[in-house]
């Protein structure tokens, strides 16, 4: 175990690095110099190149890489083009909501994906359990922002229960009103991501109950639910984590749009802005952090995996 | 009697028949076979008995499991008997066996739920069963997983599980179809020595003649659902009554003949 | 044995079964193929005719439901029912041109990839398992920001960002089939490799894939409709349903029918085409258990 642990980890950073060449490489193919962002529209020549001096595009590209790769290494994500303000600290505020908001949905999202996707394959005979699975069909085709926006609509502004957008200023000095803020963003994602994991539970039950090893359990003694509950979640959890990587990585995207609804100061914004600014640092630091996080979950689910089939496992000496 | 079904029909969802007006008896201790091609409903009929059909068909007539109705029992009346009174041997054991539970494990279930076995008890039972199955290292094979040993050893555990409890009565649906030619004939010695042991009665599925003349001495043959006929196996082989079955004999006669060196 | 397998099969209980199934699979194939072609046909229609023109803002600011305005109006008093029939057109184009653009260029990377040398396919599967770690909307939303918000770069941007998964299934799906046995037949036999791609591994993967890329088709319609959101999007005269809401959005207190149309239209679109997804695999591959 331990040596799959470190080539793993050696496959993470590997992959961490070679995706970021490929994102600097892909910005700075994008059109515009990325001094530009600091210069107005009649600017002279030599105000041009002082800025190409600072910003460092007058350097050929490997350099450049080198460059922004060594300052990454001293944990230094350099400074926004447009506020100057260093890249690090503020994502790392950002991050305060982004990553609460994140987790919070796909924790929600599982809990009713689980039940959903488990009496939807059980029942999957009568109207409940086809109503289930027309929730999951529905689920997955709605716009997650839309869902915010009839959320708030009914909830923020009919009804009054919650805050229709905004995050305290002071972050989660006040508990309570943070989560407030988020309770409805959390809910819109959690609706939809949970329609998308329900479609998996179904699947990976469906195939637990009509499988050979359940009816062997029962035809040697178990009931139905302790042979389901013995031999049925554990092989069932075996296909559902393995997209669970996935589906958390829609989660983080889903608050990054949802953040736009609901005006949640996170990272998501902080992209957006970045983009249509042509911020390269921000747009840069912000990629680079969510790839870390998108490839340690994938990580972690690969461990998780392992730990439960010991199929993949299997050592060379192994006879068959 | 430890087996008495009379007219098993077991249908479809669109009410078309799989299994159509089935009967025969079994005496404690006795062994038959269901002899039939694929389709022939000899595996629905197996698994009627412990009520373990699969979603979707219905059962209907009787079956009676040592005196108690199946058909249309609950499932609290059944599983006291699964395992206990009868027990299910499957064709591919590498998918009947969990394949995420160590071998140990999965024969210390039915132990720990019939007779209630535990700790070191449970261990020792465990360890006996994997014994009479002739398995070489038992303690070695129930750390393992299924994967990780071969398909005839694999059998070998899924018998014991299945015999754990001491059945009366085994229902073996295809035990060696699944298992390489060479592993077939000990598995098929193991099972008839482990029967005539232990006094069981014996259900013995198979579509090949020559593998279930081997067991048993009464067979009983099934076409589309139907019985076709009824009699010893040697009848069968020599007089058969039905031309369905002489069918079968004359094709099973031509592979042998095959290997016939002249 | 020919005559005994011959009754057995004629005797057997599939023929029925398999007619249910059939029937079943039509239920599902046939509700999508409706909706889908709801929206093709309003999409048609509104080439020939709208109730009012797109930029007509005589009909009042944010008008209900009326006889003129069968939706009512938005913020600058335009008639919404003819903003949504436009939308139809954005979403069809997105979903059929993305579409396009990422099979023409998946399939190729993951053909060349199931045929290339070990090396060569190593580095472009990690490539691709890469660039898929990045939702399809994030890649777009890049691409999209340096270009400059229009139609076709979004229609780019999506299809760019899709051809990596369907590359990677194009790839997992060719060297399955390039494993097999008859493609070693074919060889021996002297067929060139054009003709083993033309011959057995286009045939036998499509199926799969074409199922996959009627997925990606609502994939592709929604990632637009982010993108419009977010003011990525093409601005009007080829405003999307995306747009519409985010225009809706700040209003929709006073006037709930523009926020809840578009979203709907969404909808009926990206389930159909689900449900026409669902459709062509149990058609494509009977044996499957129906999954629904």
């Amino acid at each position: 175990m331990t040596s799959y642990l470190l080539r793993r980890t050696a496959f993470l950073l590997v992959s961490l690095l070679l995706a970021m060449v490929v994102l600097f490489f892909l910005l700075r193919v994008l059109p515009g110099d990325p001094a530009n962002a600091l210069l107005s529209a009649s600017a002279t020549p030599e105000q041009i190149k002082a800025a190409q001096e600072q910003v460092g595009s007058n350097l050929p590209l490997p350099e450049q890489f080198a460059n922004w790769f060594g300052s990454l290494l001293t944990l230094n994500l350099g400074q926004s083009f447009i506020s100057s303000l260093p890249v690090g600290p503020e994502i790392a505020s950002r991050l305060a909501v982004t990553l609460p908001l994140t987790l919070l949905s796909f924790v929600l999202a599982l809990v009713l994906a689980l039940p959903i996707g488990f009496v939807a394959a059980w029942k999957a005979d009568r109207w409940y359990g086809l109503v289930l699975s027309a929730f999951s069909q529905l689920g997955i085709a709605v716009p997650v922002f839309w869902v915010g926006i009839l959320l708030v609509d009914a909830f923020a502004v009919d009804l009054r229960w919650f805050p229709s957008g905004g995050f305290p200023r002071d972050d989660w000095a006040d508990p309570a009103a943070a989560l407030q803020s988020l309770a409805l963003p959390v809910i819109t994602i959690a609706i939809v991501m949970s329609a998308s994991i329900a479609r998996y539970v179904r699947s990976a039950t469906l195939d637990v109950i009509g499988s050979d090893y359940l009816r062997n359990a029962r035809a040697l003694g178990s009931g139905f639910g302790r042979a389901m509950w013995r031999h049925g979640l554990r092989n069932g959890a075996v296909p559902i984590i393995s997209v669970l990587g996935i589906e958390l990585a829609t989660t983080f995207l889903g608050a990054v749009v949802v953040e736009s609804v609901f005006t949640l100061p996170g990272l998501g914004s902080m992209l957006l802005t970045a983009i249509q600014q042509h911020d390269y640092p921000d747009i840069q630091g912000i990629l680079f952090v969510s790839t870390l996080l998108v490839l340690i979950v994938g990580f972690l689910a690969d461990i998780a995996q392992r730990l439960i089939d010991p199929r993949l496992r299997q050592s060379i000496s192994g006879n068959r | 009697m430890i087996l008495d079904i009379q007219g098993l029909r077991v249908s479809a969802r669109d009410g078309s028949a799989l299994v159509d007006g089935v009967s025969f008896r079994l005496d404690a201790g006795e062994r038959l076979s269901l002899i039939g091609e694929s389709g022939s409903g000899k595996s629905l009929t197996s698994f009627a008995i412990t009520g373990l059909l699969p979603e979707g068909l219905r059962a209907s007539g009787s079956v009676e499991l040592a005196g108690v109705q199946v058909i249309g029992a609950k499932e609290r009346t059944l599983v006291p008997l699964r395992g206990r009174t009868a027990s299910t041997v499957f064709q591919e054991p590498l998918t009947a066996l969990d394949p995420l539970m160590r071998l140990g494990a999965q024969v210390a279930e039915p132990l720990r739920r019939h007779l209630g076995l535990r700790g070191a008890a449970l261990r020792d039972a465990v360890r006996a069963a994997l014994e009479e199955v002739r398995l070489p290292d038992p303690e070695r094979i129930a750390r393992a997983y299924p994967h990780e040993i071969s398909g005839g050893q694999r059998q070998r555990v899924a018998i014991a599980a299945a015999l754990a409890c001491r059945p009366r009565l085994l229902i073996a649906d295809e035990p060696t179809t699944a298992l390489d030619v060479t592993v077939q004939a000990d598995i098929l010695a193991l099972l008839d020595s482990l029967v005539a042991e232990r006094g069981m009665a014996l259900l013995f599925v198979s579509h090949d003649l020559a593998v279930v003349s081997k067991l048993t001495e009464r067979a009983i043959v099934l076409r589309a659902g139907r019985v076709v006929e009824e009699n010893t196996i040697e009848r069968i082989l020599t007089a058969p009554a039905d031309p369905y079955t002489a069918e079968l004999v004359r094709s099973a006669r031509e592979l042998d003949a095959a290997l016939e060196v002249p | 044995m020919s005559a005994v397998v011959e009754q057995a099969a004629q005797t057997a209980p599939d023929p029925r079964d398999r007619a249910r199934r059939r029937a079943r699979r039509s239920v599902t194939l046939g509700v999508g193929l409706t909706l889908v072609g709801l929206v093709v046909l309003v999409a048609a229609v509104s080439f020939v005719w709208l109730p009012h023109s797109p930029s007509d803002t005589s009909g009042g600011r944010l008008q209900g439901p009326s006889g003129a305005h069968w939706l009512g109006t938005d913020v600058f008093g335009r008639d919404l029912t003819t903003k949504l029939m436009i939308g139809a057109r954005i979403a069809l184009a997105v979903g059929v041109g993305a579409v396009v653009i990422g099979a023409i260029i998946g399939i190729t990377i993951g053909m060349l990839a199931a045929f290339a040398s070990r090396w060569l396919d190593d580095t472009i599967s990690a490539v691709l398992d890469i660039i898929i770690a990045f939702p399809v909307l994030l890649l777009a939303m890049l691409i999209v920001a340096a270009q400059g918000a229009s139609l076709g770069t979004a229609i780019l941007a999506i299809g760019l960002a899709m051809s990596a998964v369907v590359a990677r299934l194009t790839r997992v799906l060719a060297k399955r089939v390039l494993a097999q046995q008859y493609v070693t037949a074919a060889r021996t036999s002297g067929t060139s490799w054009a003709g083993i791609v033309g011959r057995h591994v286009l045939p036998n993967i499509w199926p799969t894939l074409g199922v996959n890329l009627a997925l990606q088709f609502g994939v592709a319609v929604l990632a637009e409709a982010s993108l419009s959101y977010l003011g990525l999007g093409a601005p009007p005269p080829n405003a999307s349903w995306g747009r519409l809401l985010q225009e809706a959005q700040g209003t929709v207190a006073v006037a709930p029918v523009g926020a809840i149309a578009p979203g709907v239209a969404l909808v009926v679109l990206v389930v159909g085409v689900n449900l026409v997804a669902d459709g062509l695999r149990d058609v494509a591959d009977p044996t499957r258990r129906r999954s629904r």
